[in-house]
């Protein structure tokens, strides 16, 4: 609590609160930390000024420019909140806006990984969208956009200011699900996304005002500030709130029982979004998640732990057995992505901070891995992004090996296989939930990989000893010439690549952003 | 955080001079990479430089045996760095009695196995994932920390399922699929055996460390804590071995892997499970693994017999070599699970003996393999006319692995069943008859395949070459010295031995029996007089 008292100063309030106030105070904004949001105007600006000069130039600009111009405003946020981790660790959180964000170690930790993973999708999106012919402008605006909304989502210290922050990066989602203007299916997703996207949308509100009826509050501190001072003589109106924030949140990380949109949204997606959606979307999700769970509900820990494991014994389940029978690639990393949250979960239900820390690099090392597979994806995708079946990679570890290198070690990565960083982060979520004692939950997270090694070997399988030379002619399209390998996905595969082995080898730095980062949550 | 800073200091002072055994794991690593870059064209650098890796490893490990002292229990080389220092994990490598040998072995079978390899496509990756392979395996055998040694024998895996299903035969997809998920599943289970029982330790001593030898001194655990986290230990190891019933991989993925790859699954990769068994069963839980011990005798016996009876009946010569594993691995478990200084060190004898003798068997197989495209026995028959070298090698191999006394085998067996013969009295006997069955199968097998006059192609089967010669040669030189003059190999086994069985007997309050036993710890020196007159009576 002290420290809370010392963020309370840090946080220059324009009225002195124990202050009685005259009847009509005059309307006072907020003073505003400029420097501290700076990563998310700098997103928000840079989409601005891109769909700007998108619609005055006259012609279609040339993509490779755009790629540059997004990568360098996402590598100048990253950049940007580098430097704030530092100010952070020396001067302590800081609530901004009049409360309604904190900036601490855990929404710089998201930032970074919300910019790294848009560095990497327009990098492989540059070439997808010369291939395909769409506009590169509006895609990489839309990137941005729906970075800023994940920013915010990780940062906010507000239940309003979470909700806003999920709408931006779930319409900008929407319409890139969509963008493959000529694919039906990328059309079937958008629509699918956005339907069932903006129902859980309705209950993710429907939960924050029963939580605002149960405590008068939407401040995440305030209701625990509210929550630790009171008891609550019957606590169904606050339990229905956690439930239903649960229900919207679960599902923008396509938790089970409320994943059944992802296999078709992921599928159905352009290639490069579908990555960015399981590395950016999930990862929002979850910062979501954990924020209001453990800053606002943290003191109803018992109620709702025992919620999350159910959750996450569902969604190992789902990832691990429906991934078996497809034979789509692109659906198979979308089980294998519903099973990725369910590790996620084992480690947020352990509610200590080990679970927390292990679950943040467990997004962390997940979302290079899954932007390096869907880039092989794109890549295997051809023109008309619709070679995505098992057989599409037979002989590739004969025509393109460091692609198909590339792609075994993101696979066994998700596996779980050390020396990756796949290896490090089942091993910090699992660890977290043996010490958290909840053995039944560690085998049957540690079995569930089992199963879901099976469907990795099958890719790999499909790579390396798939096919005769008939079937690799059949798949190149009736020649043996290689798929195309451009420079953009040469570079971003080779960052993903070097992210998940160099995690693996040498994990102590991660280990430590990601535990300083729990640390360092402002309210908690 | 300050103990971990103690012990970095401590293990700093003995680490003064090179790193050897580090350099031992980081060789062919390094190599691995160097040849996966070489060019696709150039198959002779690759060639050249992965017998050049393997070779000069083995070379460390010499040097290793040579500043190994030979009077010391405990942990020798050791070098100790922090890898993750939050979770108290390190860089924990060392050396005693008990891995020594192992360890030399490993180097020793890879540059045998790379050049009786026949291998035409792709070689550069074969050889590279073969240079990894040998990393991994080492380091499995020199990790002294429970996260570095999980994380060594999961890599295993990988390597091995690319051996198996590139270069493989037949079934070979299905075959390593089966081997990759069977050992993934048994491993699920000890990485959360393994964090168990460091948070478990952490509760009871307030240090959070994953160093194997802290964790075996404090022994902090409640006894049925600690049955239970053998369970989730052994389970794992029990697949590696493989114990029966959890053997069904073995076979697929011995017959259908490539030459190199049977005589390294056979070599060095099943010896990951019964020095699992030693290092991390009987060493960290000695009260559970003596309470066990039953139970795994019993399986190792069931695994005698059964891959005996059912290797008799195999039409296929490198299926009945694969199921001859299993007979013989149950062996090593019997004499492991003993806890008496002769069942352990013939135990460990025995991982030695049986990777070299069927490491050859595997060579031979391929060498027929490659000239006759066939494994059946039925198809062959009358070779020992056409190619007489092959077939002398061959009887001493098989001799060796029969377990005929002045043989290598017969060492490891005799001591195996003698050390368990006082904890285990009746199994022993059955364990004895499966030496005689394991006679009836190889000397039938051999009747099949090289007496009798030749027809066909059998007829005309070139005879080895100077290569093959040459590859099998330092094995045979094994066979027979380690038959004649175990002593050199014993002795330095001996005191690291002595101390895990009053470790084990220690702590599960057994240990005056020991004392007390009729049979006195052996002076190595006698060893083979008294197998040898013990063979006379059999």
């Amino acid at each position: 609590m002290g420290s809370l008292a010392l963020l309370l100063a840090q946080s220059d309030l324009p009225i002195d609160p124990t202050e009685v106030g005259p009847p009509v105070t005059p309307f006072v904004g907020p003073t505003i930390d400029w420097a501290s949001i700076a990563p998310i105007l700098i997103l928000v600006g840079g989409a601005l000024l891109l769909l700007v000069t998108a619609a005055l130039s006259p012609t279609r600009s040339r993509p490779g420019m755009i790629t540059l111009f997004t990568v360098v405003v996402a590598g100048a946020a990253l950049t940007d909140s580098l430097k704030l981790w530092n100010d952070i660790r020396d001067d302590g959180a800081r609530l901004v806006l009049a409360d309604a964000l904190s900036i601490d170690g855990f929404a710089v930790f998201f930032t970074v990984l919300i910019c790294g993973s848009i560095i990497l999708t327009s990098l492989f999106a540059d070439d997808y969208l010369r291939r395909e012919d769409l506009p590169p402008a509006e895609l990489n605006a839309l990137l941005l956009l729906a970075g800023a909304g994940g920013v915010i989502m990780a940062s906010a210290n507000d239940l309003i200011v979470l909700f806003l922050g999920l709408e931006v990066l779930s319409i900008a989602l929407y319409v890139m699900a969509g963008f493959h203007l000529r694919r039906e299916e990328s059309q079937e997703a958008a629509i699918k996304y956005f339907v069932l996207g903006a129902f859980s949308s309705a209950f993710l509100l429907y939960g924050i005002a029963l939580t605002y009826g149960a405590t008068g509050t939407t401040n995440l501190f305030e209701i625990a500030e509210f929550l630790s001072a009171n008891t609550l003589a019957s606590n169904g109106l606050l339990m229905a709130g956690m439930a239903l924030l649960l229900v919207g949140l679960g599902f923008k990380v396509a938790a089970a029982p409320f994943h059944l949109w992802t296999p078709d949204v992921y599928q159905g997606s352009p290639s490069p979004v579908t990555g960015y959606m399981a590395s950016v979307a999930k990862a929002a999700g979850f910062a979501g998640l954990l924020r209001v769970f453990v800053s606002a509900f943290g003191i109803y820990s018992l109620d709702w732990t025992p919620a999350i494991g159910a959750l996450a014994t569902l969604t190992l389940l789902v990832g691990a057995f429906l991934a078996i029978v497809q034979t789509d690639v692109k659906r198979i990393l979308a089980y294998s992505s519903i099973g990725h949250a369910g590790y996620v979960l084992v480690g947020m239900q352990a509610g200590t901070d080990d679970g927390i820390s292990g679950a943040l690099l467990y997004l962390f090392a997940y979302a290079f891995m899954v932007l390096g597979s869907f880039a092989v994806v794109t890549l295997v995708g051809r023109a008309g992004d619709d070679h995505h079946a098992l057989t599409d990679y037979h002989g590739l570890g004969r025509s393109r090996p460091f692609v198909a290198f590339a792609f075994t070690v993101f696979l066994l990565a998700q596996s779980g296989m050390p020396l990756t960083s796949g290896f490090l982060a089942k091993f910090s979520v699992i660890s977290a939930a043996v010490e958290a004692e909840s053995y039944a939950l560690a085998v049957l997270a540690m079995l569930a990989a089992v199963v879901a090694a099976f469907l990795y070997l099958r890719i790999i399988v499909a790579m390396y000893f798939g096919g005769d030379d008939a079937a690799t002619a059949t798949a190149a399209g009736g020649e043996s010439t290689p798929i195309a390998f451009p420079f953009g996905a040469r570079l971003g595969i080779g960052v993903a690549l070097g992210i998940t082995l160099f995690v693996g080898f040498l994990p102590d730095a991660l280990v430590s952003f990601s535990r300083d980062a729990t640390l360092l949550i402002g309210l908690g | 955080m300050p103990t971990m800073l103690l012990a970095a200091e401590t293990s700093a002072g003995a680490d003064a001079g090179f790193p050897l055994l580090t350099a031992l794991i980081a060789l062919p690593l390094l190599v691995a990479v160097l040849v996966a870059l070489t060019p696709s064209g150039r198959t002779d650098v690759a060639k050249a430089l992965g017998l050049f890796g393997t070779i000069a490893t083995f070379g460390l490990s010499l040097r290793m045996l040579a500043e190994f002292e030979t009077g010391e229990a405990g942990f020798q080389l050791v070098s100790k760095q922090p890898w993750i220092s939050d979770l108290g994990i390190s860089w924990h490598v060392g050396v005693d009695g008990i891995s020594l040998w192992l360890v030399v072995l490993t180097a020793f079978l890879f540059p045998l196995s790379l050049l009786g390899a026949s291998e035409r496509e792709d070689v550069g990756t074969f050889t590279a994932w073969i240079l990894l392979l040998e990393a991994a395996v080492l380091g499995v055998f020199l990790s002294l920390d429970l996260f570095l040694f999980f994380v060594f024998f999961e890599v295993v895996l990988v390597p091995m399922y690319f051996l198996i299903g590139l270069w493989g035969h037949g079934q070979r997809i299905f075959a390593a699929t089966k081997f990759f998920l069977y050992t993934m599943s048994g491993s699920a289970l000890m990485l959360v055996g393994m964090l168990a029982l460091v948070f478990l330790h952490r509760e009871a001593t307030g240090v959070l460390t994953f160093d194997v030898t802290e964790i075996a001194a404090a022994q902090s655990l409640a006894t049925e804590t600690a049955r239970w986290l053998f369970l989730a230990f052994g389970l794992s190891f029990a697949v590696k071995v493989p114990l029966f019933p959890l053997h069904t991989w073995l076979p697929d993925a011995h017959t259908e892997a490539p030459t190199a790859g049977s005589v390294i699954l056979a070599g060095v990769l099943l010896k990951l499970g019964t020095y699992g068994f030693i290092r991390f069963g009987l060493y960290l839980f000695p009260e559970a693994a003596d309470h066990f011990g039953p139970l795994m005798a019993t399986l190792a016996v069931i695994g005698i017999t059964y891959g005996a009876i059912v290797a008799a009946m195999q039409k296929d010569l490198k299926r009945l070599v694969a199921y001859s594993s299993v007979a013989h691995m149950g062996f090593i478990i019997l004499g492991t699970f003993a806890v008496t200084t002769q069942g352990v060190e013939g135990g460990l004898l025995q991982m030695v003996n049986h990777g070299v003798s069927t490491g050859a068997l595997f060579l031979l197989v391929g060498m027929i393999y490659q000239r006759r495209h066939t494994r059946l026995i039925s198809e062959l028959g009358g070779l020992q006319k056409a190619a007489p070298v092959m077939a002398a090698i061959f009887t001493v191999v098989m001799l060796s692995s029969i377990g005929l006394p002045g043989l290598n085998g017969f060492v490891g067996e005799f001591l195996v069943l003698v050390g368990s013969f006082e904890a285990f009295r009746w199994w022993t006997v059955m364990a004895a008859s499966g030496v005689i069955l394991a006679a009836v199968y190889l000397l039938w097998a051999y009747q099949r395949s090289f007496h009798g006059t030749p027809g066909g192609d059998n007829a005309e089967m070139a005879d080895l070459n100077w290569r093959e010669i040459a590859v099998l040669a330092p094995l045979l030189g094994l066979i027979v010295f380690m038959g004649v003059y175990p002593k050199p190999v014993l002795d330095r086994m001996e005191p690291s031995v002595d101390q895990l069985v009053t470790h084990v007997r220690g702590h599960a309050g057994t240990l005056d029996e020991l004392d007390e036993a009729p049979v006195a710890s052996p002076s190595t020196a006698d060893d083979s007089d008294g197998a040898a007159a013990e063979g006379g009576n059999r």
